[in-house]
């Protein structure tokens, strides 16, 4: 086997390339907020699997069709609907450099995000005080993992999307700022993305079972 | 009243090389996603369809074209962006989910259907 190796004018043999050049801040974080995101969608594959597997195991206890207000559902799947396509405003008002408008935006992305974990937490304090806790069958330990693991997400971004927004305050639309934007925005809708997979699979498929 | 404003935002772009979407892209996103979301409630809470089995096939289907509807039009997936690197993640991830949603559905409901016996025969000891 013989390995080529190119001598340099100097005649010591290269190992690397050469034309490495220096990359600008930022070159490569989307596609790597991206990688992260694909692992993200590995752990809620698990986590479906999970449900699937467990998803009629009632213990005796209350099944879907017994939990589930699905006009309450559909509510709160228009609320983060609401919410990606405002943020979606947000990206674009933020390329034409608006700054005040990508700011209301933002803000009212907020608000559509804080309504859903708000109607997500009222359906889980009423599941919870009717007896259906977590311990009560496999079907709700899967359920309350598979959603709180979604709910928490959203609290994460919605986190996330209050220090941006001071961020852009101080340090007004920046490249690092658009940069944050950019990915926080890849995060919002991609957790729609997870919602449509829980309001079928969970909420739509549990109660025709 | 933006027009200075305008002039700094084209300045800022010049190595953006990810898609972006415009604002009737995000428009026409957002009224296919409350159709495909639509249908599916009311597929559910109606009963219009008479099989459960249909109806369940239907808003599965529409969960599939809404989460494609997401990819184009909110996270701007396409083949050419980082040179095609995202689009290979994707694949590469989907097939992880299929395995390990397929494989985990149908090992443990093998396991389930070998499991029966077992509680008929209790009956018999």
């Amino acid at each position: 086997m013989t390995i080529a190796v190119k001598p340099t004018q100097t005649g010591e043999p290269l190992f690397y390339l050469a034309d490495e050049h220096p990359h600008p801040e930022g070159y490569s974080t989307s596609l790597g907020f991206w990688i992260y995101l694909m692992s993200d969608c590995l752990i809620f594959a698990i986590l479906f699997a999970t449900f699937g597997v467990l998803g009629g195991n009632y213990a005796a206890g209350p099944a879907p069709k017994d939990l589930f207000d699905l006009s309450l559902v559909a509510v709160n799947t228009s609320m983060l609907l609401l919410s990606s396509i405002t943020y979606g405003f947000a990206m674009l008002t933020m390329q034409q450099n608006r700054i005040g408008q990508t700011q209301m935006w933002l803000a009212i992305t907020g608000l559509f995000g804080a309504a859903f974990i708000g109607i997500e937490l009222t359906e889980f304090a009423h599941m919870i005080h009717e007896g259906a806790t977590p311990q009560r069958s496999a079907f709700l330990s899967a359920f309350f993992t598979l959603v709180g693991t979604h709910g928490l997400h959203v609290t994460c971004g919605l986190i996330w999307l209050v220090t941006l927004m001071v961020q852009v305050w101080k340090f007004g639309l920046i490249e690092a700022n658009r940069r944050r934007l950019m990915c926080l925005s890849m995060f919002w809708h991609f957790l729609d993305v997870v919602w449509i997979g829980v309001f079928t699979f969970v909420y739509l498929l549990g109660v025709l079972r | 009243m933006n027009t200075d404003t305008h002039a700094t935002a084209a300045d800022h772009h010049h190595h953006d090389d990810h898609a972006h979407g415009t604002l009737s892209t995000y428009l026409l996103g957002f009224v296919l996603s409350v159709v495909l979301t639509a249908i599916p409630f009311w597929l559910v809470m109606s009963g219009a369809l008479p099989s459960k089995q249909i109806t369940a096939l239907v808003i599965m289907a529409f969960a599939v074209v809404q989460i494609v509807v997401h990819m184009i039009y909110f996270l701007h997936m396409n083949t050419t962006s980082e040179n095609g690197w995202s689009m290979m993640a994707l694949i590469f991830t989907i097939v992880m989910v299929v395995i390990a949603l397929s494989g985990s559905l149908w090992v443990m409901n093998h396991l389930n259907s070998n499991m029966m016996p077992v509680h008929e025969m209790g009956g018999m000891k």
